[in-house]
């Protein structure tokens, strides 16, 4: 059997849950191993973290000469991986820098990528991978055909499943070319950390959108009596109530939760495309013409605020 | 300077859009049109040309691989002021996955020195959104992606991206490759004037063998990867909505979310 090689999706050292479910899919096809890029000293750390679900082999690239650039460099460095160690697929998060670093990898090996899959299978050796397409009209079974199977995967397609791993630090050094050094990262502002779960990751979703008239309060106070991640549609975006960070739909993140619950939004073919694959969907709205209620389970007509302040009351009263 | 903007003809995403019987992407049978995201890049070029000293010295070309009628995104893009546009259409290429659209477009941009090359951040169909990284790649360019903020000065170039986990500000020098989303500002509507002027503009159609690709690596037949099957997916049942009145909807949902088991 032959290497699966899953990319760390990590915040400086700290990694992310992504991680152990592409560590779960990369099981199903071969022998998981983890490449990680960011700083040395985090190795071992990270190491500890990845073989309780099943990585051999833990690949440490210290990003210290990476880290300054975009994309580019990463590239370089996993095909440098990918040349020693001939995996029988790459799996990296479906962020927007991990399909360029995918896109760039691809071309430089001469192999095929698959972007955002949702599920994954193996067919003997090969991965089938699944993929929501259309705004979720569709599923697509595909595999890659030629060179190393390169698969960008979103969050939330697996449950992770534990699994001991011999956790083996490998310590890889790469070179990196000046032409991959031509985009320079000159300013960095963090994120503010928000408290909640992250959006992608997230069991629930609450989100808003111009029914909110930009009071989104009602929004935040039940996603936080929920334990959810907060979200907004592209029109509350636009009006600038919330960054675009929260914007759901093409060309905000797709969210695939346990729930969902819209509010104010009317669910319009580019918000359906952000989470349509939802397991559960409820949608609170002011007209029962939206087309967000073509999609629910379970729908209320009215407005969101005076409904969901009283469903806030009632799940905390619920939870005790 | 001389910028390329790469334009996608694409299905009409409030259309019926679907697969043919070889799993590929009905593009012909279908409304189609300009990528919607496209004209974001179309309206950052066209801001850089019009804040040039002299709008004559930026020359933007809309550049657009696809089906006969996908001549439609080009000549969208010349109605919102491109200059000139370049259509690669050869039957060959129908069924190319990204990685041969890129090799296309690449050959196209290989031909003159381009600056700056231009791309929205996704396509509305395949949505894929590593178009860009892979033409940086094939042009050994650098690339200043998903931008939404783009600034020019000289041969310099700084874009802001907004990312994850960090808002970055990214720098570059000319040539290079650089992609904006739908933050980068409202793309403009084509003007009476524009939609009469751009009939008159310069539009070049090539064939493969103009660029000098061989038509064997692209197509379906030679694409890296394979579909196996496509699903309709079933629409959703229809869910139970109720009507809310002096609290009943909120009660009903928390009900809902509780036999549910989410609270």
């Amino acid at each position: 059997m032959s290497q699966i090689l899953v990319v760390v999706d990590h915040a400086e050292g700290a990694v992310k849950k992504p991680t152990y479910e592409m560590l779960t899919l990369a099981a199903r096809v071969g022998e998981p191993s983890a490449v990680f890029i960011g700083p040395k000293d985090k190795g071992s750390e990270v190491a500890e973290a990845v073989k309780k679900y099943g990585a051999g082999t833990v690949y440490v690239v210290d990003d210290a000469e990476l880290k300054g650039y975009l994309v580019a460099p990463k590239a370089e460095a996993l095909q440098q991986i990918i040349e020693q160690v001939s995996p029988g697929a790459v799996l990296i998060a479906s962020s927007a820098e991990g399909k360029e670093i995918a896109g760039r990898l691809a071309i430089k090996t001469g192999s095929g990528l698959i972007t955002d899959a949702v599920d994954l299978e193996a067919d003997g050796d090969t991965p089938v991978t699944t993929q929501s397409v259309f705004a979720g009209s569709y599923t697509v079974k595909a595999k890659v055909t030629r060179g190393t199977p390169i698969i960008t995967v979103k969050p939330n397609s697996a449950t992770p499943q534990e699994a001991e791993g011999a956790g083996t630090v490998e310590e890889v050094s790469v070179t990196v070319s000046d032409a991959a050094k031509g985009a320079q990262i000159v300013a960095s502002q963090p994120r503010k950390a928000t408290g909640r779960p992250e959006l992608t990751e997230a069991a629930i979703v609450v989100s808003g959108g111009r029914g909110t008239g930009g009071k989104f309060e009602p929004v935040e106070d039940l996603a936080d009596a929920l334990g959810a991640a907060v979200g907004a549609s592209r029109a509350a975006v636009d009006s600038g109530w919330k960054p675009h960070s929260y914007q759901i739909g093409q060309t905000g993140k797709t969210v695939s939760p346990q729930l969902y619950i819209a509010a104010g939004i009317s669910g319009a073919i580019q918000h359906r495309a952000g989470m349509q694959t939802s397991k559960t969907i409820v949608a609170v709205n002011k007209d029962e013409e939206a087309p967000i209620f073509e999609l629910v389970d379970f729908g209320v007509v009215g407005d969101l605020h005076t409904v969901l302040p009283a469903v806030t009351e009632e799940v905390k009263q619920r939870k005790g | 300077m001389k910028i390329a903007v790469c334009v996608k003809y694409v299905p009409d995403a409030t259309g019926d859009r679907h697969f043919e019987d070889d799993k590929t992407v009905d593009r012909v049978g279908v409304d189609g049109l300009l990528s919607e995201l496209d004209e974001y890049a179309v309206e950052q070029a066209l801001q850089i040309k019009e804040k040039a000293e002299s709008a004559d010295d930026v020359e933007v070309t809309a550049i657009c691989v696809g089906p006969e009628a996908a001549v439609d995104a080009v000549r969208k893009a010349l109605q919102m002021g491109a200059d000139q546009g370049v259509h690669v259409v050869d039957d060959a290429i129908a069924g190319s996955d990204a990685i041969a659209t890129s090799l296309v477009l690449a050959k196209v941009i290989e031909k003159d020195a381009y600056d700056l090359v231009m791309c929205g951040m996704a396509s509305t169909d395949g949505s894929m959104s590593v178009v860009p990284a892979m033409l940086a790649e094939r042009l050994s360019l650098p690339q200043l992606t998903l931008a939404s903020k783009v600034e020019t000065q000289g041969d310099q170039v700084r874009i802001q991206r907004d990312g994850d986990v960090a808002t970055e500000v990214v720098g570059g020098t000319m040539p290079l490759v650089i992609s904006v989303t739908d933050q980068s500002g409202e793309a403009r509507y084509p003007s009476f004037k524009g939609i009469m002027a751009a009939k008159k503009k310069p539009l070049e159609t090539l064939s493969l063998s103009d660029l000098g690709v061989d038509a064997g690596d692209v197509g379906l037949s030679v694409a890296w990867t394979e579909v196996e099957e496509t699903t309709a997916r079933p629409p959703r049942e229809a869910g139970e909505i109720v009507k809310d009145e002096e609290g009943s909807g909120a009660k009903a949902l928390a009900d809902f979310l509780a036999a549910k088991k989410f609270i």
